[in-house]
């Protein structure tokens, strides 16, 4: 216990006076998470729009409106002709062009289908499936209401509205900040308890502790509890920051949260010590840590749904701890759910953490050669 | 103390260490002299269970030293690369150490005033590792090592690359540590320090040639030495001169080595005016222990 304690403080004082870890443990977070949380935003909004109105009328107008209050078109630009319409998309000043026939008024009051053509620029396939959606539910929207109206009904009788079950307003930040959460604990805590116990040897001062009666779980111990701290303390971070920044509301217990990533972050470290086995170097352990990250980040569901895999990718994905610890954090977060719904995830991680502590405890030998 | 037998040990094809045999008494200092890579590091990591041999055994004080966990306090190391925490405080380090062995606070605080005071590093007490000279680490090293009170010092070129003056300061502390009881065993690159233990043992590719006081093996030693100052550029041409058995350059001048049954001044002097090779001086020596395992490794080689 005593040497425990020894290695603890030892580790607390290194790690005091490592400026670039302890910049790395904050900065980590921060930057991943605007980066992710800004930068791969799936989602597109204000598509500038080019409107060719040849009926100016109230209907159309209408209609119009509704384009730009669904925030996804920014409908700035109106011109005279088809030719424009489509010099405005070719020279990238407009994405969507939208153009409403003359007789555009005529047919809706007639009650015959009134055609209105929405042209998408589809070099940017993101934008335009979006575009796409979005023109085609906001025509459906407006041909039911004015099909209720002209019924003379008081209100619409039903309400079509697609919403996302746990992520109404399909803000991706949302998804992705918790997600992010898990990423960062994979990345740091294999990367510095590798790197960690691979420095010793590397600058030779594993070869004096082998000299001392430390036991080799001792050292272990003693080396990786800090690193716990650390996870937490980035886990933290990165959730204030996905609750200020980008309004993630936390549904489930917080409280639970932190207790269940425990369980992952003792999978993260056992990996860590198993790459400090293997590694000679500090930078080998580098270069494992990253051979380990990219697997997690894409087949965890972290990026891709992990439901459209093909088989043997997905049972990969089944040996991947950050899999398990996506479905707990989202799991919480997003749907608020609690450890009930998260046993069989937990118990994984739990497997995951002997396993990996055994078999480089096992393997870390008091000897050179 | 120690006990080696038949002690090998190979790296693949390198054979590092070969069939050794030697015993080391209580309270001795004992020096393995030997050029870069003749087994010196191998040997001593062995004897401190670091390395596990091939062939034959190593007994310290009757136990392997794999098997003796709760012992391990009996053997102070010191490893020939700077093994402790750069960024850690000279007495940080002390303390961490001083800690693995479980012993208090208190007993690490005196002994570490003790020993730093002994090795004039208690003004240092609080700079980091990293910030001392080359000297003061080895010293810090050696502190370290002591912080157990160990009956054996295993030391690995303790004083490589250390300043000569550091160097004399070092071997003071040895010699009180021995006086004290302690049984030294050490590895060095420097010939003059093997004058300075009790025991020598050279050794060379793998094998140990030879074991003995310095003054016993300089007696044993059946040639004579000359020294030669002069102005050629190698010992190519002293060697050709029949009756020479070795020549090399030594410091500022040649030593020239030639059986001791003849009158090899006046023979030498008349070679070497023969071939008119400017003589400065020339003049016999008494052999150093230097030359003697200048000697001693050609032999091998051979
Ligand atoms: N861990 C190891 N793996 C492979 N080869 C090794 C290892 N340790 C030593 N050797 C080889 O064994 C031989 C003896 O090395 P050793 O370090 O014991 O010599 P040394 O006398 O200590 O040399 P130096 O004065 O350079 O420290 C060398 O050829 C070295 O390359
Ligand atoms: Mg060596």
């Amino acid at each position: 216990m005593r040497r425990i304690m020894a290695v603890l403080y030892k580790e607390f004082l290194q790690i005091r006076r490592d400026r670039m870890t302890l910049g790395l443990i904050f900065m980590l977070p921060l930057v991943q998470l605007l980066l992710f949380g800004f930068a791969i935003q799936t989602e597109v909004k204000h598509i500038s729009t080019v409107v060719f109105d040849q009926s100016l009328s109230a209907d159309s107008r209408d209609l119009l409106e509704s384009f730009s209050a669904s925030g996804y078109f920014d409908v700035t630009m109106a011109v005279n002709s088809y030719d424009e319409v489509t010099r405005m998309i070719d020279s990238g000043k407009a994405k969507v062009g939208i153009v409403f026939p003359p007789d555009f008024s005529e047919n809706v009051r007639r009650g015959t289908s009134a055609a209105v053509q929405v042209f998408v620029d589809a070099s940017d396939s993101m934008v335009s499936n979006q575009a796409i959606a979005v023109a085609n539910f906001i025509g459906m929207i407006k041909s039911q209401e004015i099909l209720t109206s002209k019924l003379r009904v008081g209100a619409a009788p039903y309400d079509i509205r697609v919403r996302p079950w746990y992520n109404p307003d399909g803000v991706t930040a949302y998804y992705m900040v918790p997600a992010i959460c898990g990423i960062l604990v994979t990345l740091s805590m294999v990367m510095l308890t590798s790197m960690g116990i691979v420095r010793e040897r590397e600058r030779g001062t594993l070869e004096q502790l082998m000299v001392t009666p430390i036991k080799p779980y001792e050292l272990m111990l003693g080396k990786t509890l800090p690193y716990i701290v650390l996870g937490y303390i980035q886990i933290t971070v990165a959730l204030l920051v996905g609750v200020l920044v980008f309004h993630v509301p936390i549904k489930g217990s917080i409280l639970e949260l932190y207790i269940l990533t425990l369980f992952f972050i003792t999978a993260s470290l056992g990996l860590g010590i198993l790459v400090s086995n293997i590694a000679k170097t500090q930078m080998q352990a580098m270069q494992l840590a990253y051979f380990i990250f990219l697997p997690s980040i894409l087949l965890s569901g972290f990026m891709f749904p992990r439901d459209g895999m093909p088989k043997l990718i997905y049972y990969i994905g089944n040996l991947i701890p950050l899999t398990y610890y996506l479905d707990i954090i989202r799991g919480i977060v997003l749907k608020g759910i609690g450890f009930s719904y998260l046993i069989g995830q937990v118990i994984s991680l739990l497997v995951f953490s002997v396993v990996f502590l055994t078999i480089s405890t096992l393997k870390f030998k008091k000897k050179i050669a | 103390m120690i006990k080696i037998t038949e002690l090998s040990k190979a790296f693949g094809s390198i054979g590092a260490v070969h069939e050794i045999n030697l015993e080391i008494k209580k309270q001795e200092i004992i020096g393995i002299v030997g050029p870069d890579g003749a087994g010196k590091t191998t040997l001593l990591r062995m004897v401190c269970g670091l390395i596990t041999p091939d062939h034959g055994q190593v007994l310290v004080m009757g136990k392997a030293p794999d098997r003796m966990e709760e012992e391990k306090d009996k053997l102070g190391y010191m490893p020939q690369r700077f093994s402790l925490y750069g960024d850690l405080t000279v007495s940080e380090n002390i303390n961490f150490f001083g800690s693995l062995y479980s012993l208090d606070k208190k007993t690490i605080q005196d002994r570490a005033d003790e020993i730093l005071g002994l090795t004039n590093l208690i003004a240092f007490k609080n700079r980091l590792a990293d910030n001392l000279s080359g000297g003061m680490k080895q010293k810090l090293s050696l502190t370290c090592a002591l912080v157990t009170r160990p009956d054996i010092l295993v030391l690995d070129e303790p004083t490589y690359g250390v300043d000569p003056e550091s160097r004399k300061e070092f071997w003071k502390i040895l010699y009180r540590l021995n006086k004290e009881g302690k049984t030294i065993l050490l590895s060095t690159p420097y010939m003059d320090e093997a004058e300075l233990c009790m025991k020598v043992a050279f050794m060379d590719n793998g094998r140990i040639v030879s074991v003995d006081s310095p003054a016993n093996m300089r007696e044993k030693f059946s040639y004579t030495v000359l020294e030669l100052k002069s102005s050629i550029k190698n010992s190519h041409v002293l060697r050709d001169i029949p009756g020479v058995i070795d020549a090399y350059f030594y410091g500022d001048s040649y030593h020239i080595v030639t059986p001791k049954d003849r009158d090899n001044l006046q023979f030498i002097e008349a070679a070497l005016n023969e071939r008119n090779i400017e003589v400065f001086k020339l003049e016999e020596i008494a052999p150093s222990i230097e030359d003697v395992f200048v000697s001693l490794a050609e032999k091998e080689v051979v």
